[in-house]
């Protein structure tokens, strides 16, 4: 797969402050990567770095190959972004708004119904922003962000806001574009919602990448004990399990141990009333790493 | 949010693409409508020119031929106040305004060069201007009456014409302290220090400094560069100092002993535009958001 964005030995100071450091970072066309970490870990900036927004104190910053704060500056006619708590000109409708930008990529704008269509905006095109809701002004920042089938979508935050039947529509969208071939770069705290959404996870702490890879490469690194909950149907060994008072019980295994365990629990299945397996969290990985990463 | 994946997907078509700094301008002029900003001006500066005209006209008389002229004159003095600081309470927040309220790190990440950011600011503000100095002072003008002769109408156009040129000046001052510094209120600031400065500061001072030199001892390139130190100076000498305007107002007695001629002033102005506009888009693109 070719790729869209590269950092390459990326540290970026500002002034005592090392917001990024020593970081190398590569994504690919049809990609959906999740940038994990929390308020301050360096995400935005990273973010700023890869629109050539900020220069990297060291190191180099690809967008399609070129310098994005350089020579390859038009090629961010092909980058959709949706900022962190975007923002506009109140006094101007939706309509306005979105035209101005297209005619910045260099769009006809004139022909913008079906872009307020997939957002769910149709009805309210034609209305000040200033009377939007937080979350329509989301949709609005997401309907620029998707103007002329970027290449690379790049979006902060981007659920924040939207209710959960339009996150799950947001996600369906973000889908679609990867699936034509684009990247999409999700940074978030909202770490349940980008299970199973996100091929890749990167997990980012003060500056430094801590963690890159499919959530199932994650989970063999970090070795997380599986859970599993059973409520038996007769006698049960106890012995190793909690109980949970409603006559369940719940142990914890390594992820060799799971199938073995799991073999001998099935072995009668006229023992078992129910058995439920949960795989550790996206939530418990990041937590893991972190802990890592501080010990 | 109805997901269609064909609505998505579609891409927009291409057009021949307007120049960026056109887009912009005319986005500052939109924005420029809808809060008012260009009715507000257009009525202030009418008003009081309106007012100025009528009371101006008293005193002449039935002298018609020269009641444009005083108008004129007054206009002039009227621009020197108003003008630069309507021109800087436009621009100081052009950048530094859409720093703060979040507008600005989107606007970057599309294919826009910094400097077509900070000159598709200065073209839209520079229309908001000159469009409420024409209609404002050109609607005292008629008010007062059309038949006054070409001399006087050409005396007048060349008072707005250079109104809209100290405009901007101005417009380029406010624009650089807006890329100058983060907060809004900082180049509100620097945008009244700049008016105090070039208005009335400046003025006092070279007054006084005439007045302790007794007014022989200067030489004049001394005087003439201390003038062109000034825009509003410069706009002065070139709109009171000119035609049968100048006998109204003792400037002439000083245009009479500059070397500053008109064309100078004019280019003296440009030079006042065009020097902080560069350097607005200097800083502007050096800067790390």
């Amino acid at each position: 797969m070719t790729e869209t964005i590269s950092l390459h030995g990326v540290t970026k100071r500002y002034g005592q402050i090392v917001a990024v450091r020593d970081l190398d970072l590569t994504l690919r066309e049809g990609e959906v990567v999740a940038l994990v970490g929390h308020n301050g870990a360096g995400k935005t900036t990273q973010i700023k770095m890869m629109l050539g927004l900020a220069r990297p104190t060291s190191g180099t910053v690809r967008l399609f190959g070129a310098d994005p704060a350089g020579d390859g500056f038009a090629n961010r006619a092909a980058v959709g972004y949706l900022p962190e708590s975007v923002s506009f000109h109140l006094a101007l409708t939706g309509r306005e708004t979105l035209a101005f930008y297209a005619r910045l990529k260099g769009f006809d704008a004139r022909s913008l119904d079906p872009a307020f269509a997939a957002v769910g905006l149709e009805g309210a095109a034609d209305r000040p922003v200033g009377g939007y809701s937080k979350g329509m002004r989301q949709r609005l920042g997401l309907a620029q962000a998707l103007l002329g089938a970027p290449r690379v979508l790049i979006l902060d935050e981007p659920t924040s806001g939207l209710d959960p039947a339009l996150r799950r529509d947001f996600y369906s969208i973000v889908a679609a574009r990867a699936a034509a071939g684009a990247t999409v770069l999700l940074a978030s705290h909202a770490l349940t919602e980008l299970e199973g959404r996100a091929d890749r996870v990167v997990i980012v702490d003060r500056g430094v990448k801590i963690a890159d890879g499919s959530l199932d490469e994650l989970r063999r690194i970090a070795r997380l004990p599986v859970n599993v909950r059973l409520r038996p149907s007769g006698e049960f060994a106890r012995k190793g399990w909690r109980s949970l008072g409603d006559g369940s019980f719940e142990t914890s295994v390594d992820p060799d141990a799971k199938l073995p365990l799991l073999a001998r629990l099935l072995s009668d299945p006229a023992d078992v009333a129910d058995l439920s397996i949960s795989e550790p969290t996206l939530d418990d990985l990041y937590a893991h790493f972190l802990r890592r990463e501080a010990a | 949010m109805t997901a269609i994946p064909d609505a998505i997907s579609e891409t927009p078509r291409r057009t021949a693409s307007r120049p960026t700094v056109l887009i912009l301008a005319a986005k500052e002029i939109r924005e420029g409508i809808r809060n008012r900003w260009v009715l507000a001006t257009t009525l202030l500066l009418a008003a009081l020119a309106l007012t100025l005209a009528l009371l101006g006209s008293a005193p002449t008389g039935t002298v018609g031929a020269s009641r444009l002229d005083v108008i004129t004159v007054s206009l002039a003095s009227l621009t020197i106040f108003l003008v630069p600081l309507i021109a800087l309470l436009l621009s100081h927040d052009a950048i530094a305004g859409e720093a703060e309220r979040g507008t600005l790190l989107l606007l970057l990440a599309y294919p826009v060069s910094r400097r077509a950011v900070v000159l598709g600011k200065f073209v839209g503000q520079l229309a908001i201007l000159s469009t409420a100095t024409i209609v404002g002072y050109g609607a005292a003008a008629l008010a007062v009456g059309w038949n006054l002769g070409a001399a006087a109408w050409i005396a007048f156009a060349a008072m707005v014409g250079a109104s809209v040129l100290l405009g901007a000046v101005f417009l380029a001052l406010g624009l650089l302290a807006s890329t100058l510094v983060r907060q809004r209120s900082t180049a509100g600031g620097i945008a009244i220090g700049l008016w105090l400065l070039f208005v009335l500061i400046y003025d006092m001072a070279f007054l006084g400094l005439l007045v302790a030199s007794g007014g022989h001892s200067l030489p004049a390139s001394l005087i003439d560069t201390l003038l062109a130190l000034n825009p509003t100076d410069a706009y002065r000498l070139l709109t009171l100092g000119a035609g049968g305007a100048g006998g109204l107002t003792g400037i002439d007695a000083l245009a009479d002993h500059t070397a500053l001629t008109p064309p100078i002033l004019i280019a003296v102005l440009l030079a006042w535009t065009a020097a902080p506009l560069a350097l607005a888009a200097l800083v502007f693109a050096r800067r790390e958001l």
